[in-house]
């Protein structure tokens, strides 16, 4: 069969090969980088940095939905960037680099759940 | 695959070991520690989420927290996290920065990461002094 795939009409993004995740990790980035300037905000708002003070930024249900919205944001964020480590450093066994790549998502997948746990226990 | 390919050297593939014999310019550097930031926070993220686990379940586990935390070896912990985290914040602002095409040139681009380093490790400091009681 021949092979059409050379030359100048190769094609070299059939699947939108990192474009997706380039941008998905910059908007993740600016999702969370508005989110640290919220809670910091909220955080020093309240003037009784207690117990109290803490817990009630985190006991509304919608900031617990947008941290958990951070939380997702994060996982992706961390997923290219992770990625893009093994990508960078494991070059020498296709098996060691997707073994990386699965315990990356495990980790950051689980995490989400322990996050999810805590914000829906206050 | 015939011997000849199977040995032939792999240009453009680097080892991590390689990496150290380079001499980085300022830029590098902020480049370098962007990513070992990440992959920090990465690392200790579950114990992120145990912080605030502890910060916002009680007033018992707040205290906990309290007891945990002025340990010296849990506050350098934290100091390396709060490092982390605002390096990764200040290189990533700069990175978005560039991504529309500002500050490209050499001049810039070293004057941004001189402010970056700046920015964060300036921070750093003070959150250290606070971590440790000097104020």
């Amino acid at each position: 069969m021949a092979n059409n795939n050379i030359g100048p009409k190769r094609l070299v993004v059939g699947a939108h090969y990192g474009l997706r995740d380039w941008l998905a990790q910059r908007v993740t980035a600016i999702v969370m980088a508005v989110y640290t300037v919220l809670l910091l905000v909220l955080f020093l708002a309240g003037s009784n940095f207690t117990y109290e003070g803490w817990a009630g930024v985190f006991a509304h249900q919608w900031f617990k939905l947008a941290t958990f919205s951070v939380v997702i944001c994060l996982l992706y964020h961390a997923w290219v960037g992770m990625r893009d480590v093994w990508m960078d450093y494991v070059t020498h066994s296709v098996v060691a680099r997707m073994v990386f790549q699965v315990a990356t998502i495990l980790w950051l997948v689980a995490s989400a759940g322990y996050a999810a746990q805590i914000l829906w226990r206050v | 695959m015939s011997e000849v390919v199977k040995n032939r050297p792999r240009y453009g593939v680097m080892r991590l070991i390689d990496a150290t014999g380079y001499r980085l310019p300022l830029a590098g550097i902020v480049s370098i520690l962007h990513r070992i930031s990440g992959m920090l926070m990465f690392l200790l993220l579950p114990f992120i989420l145990f912080l605030l686990d502890k910060s916002v379940t009680s007033e018992v586990s707040f205290a906990e927290l309290q007891a945990l935390t002025s340990g010296v070896f849990v506050k350098l912990v934290i100091l390396a996290l709060v490092w982390a985290f605002l390096h990764h914040f200040c290189a990533g602002v700069r990175h978005l920065i560039m991504d529309l095409h500002y500050g490209l040139d050499k001049h810039t681009a070293r004057k941004s990461a001189v402010g970056v380093l700046t920015v964060s490790l300036v921070l750093s400091a003070l959150v250290a002094l606070k971590l440790f009681g000097v104020f």
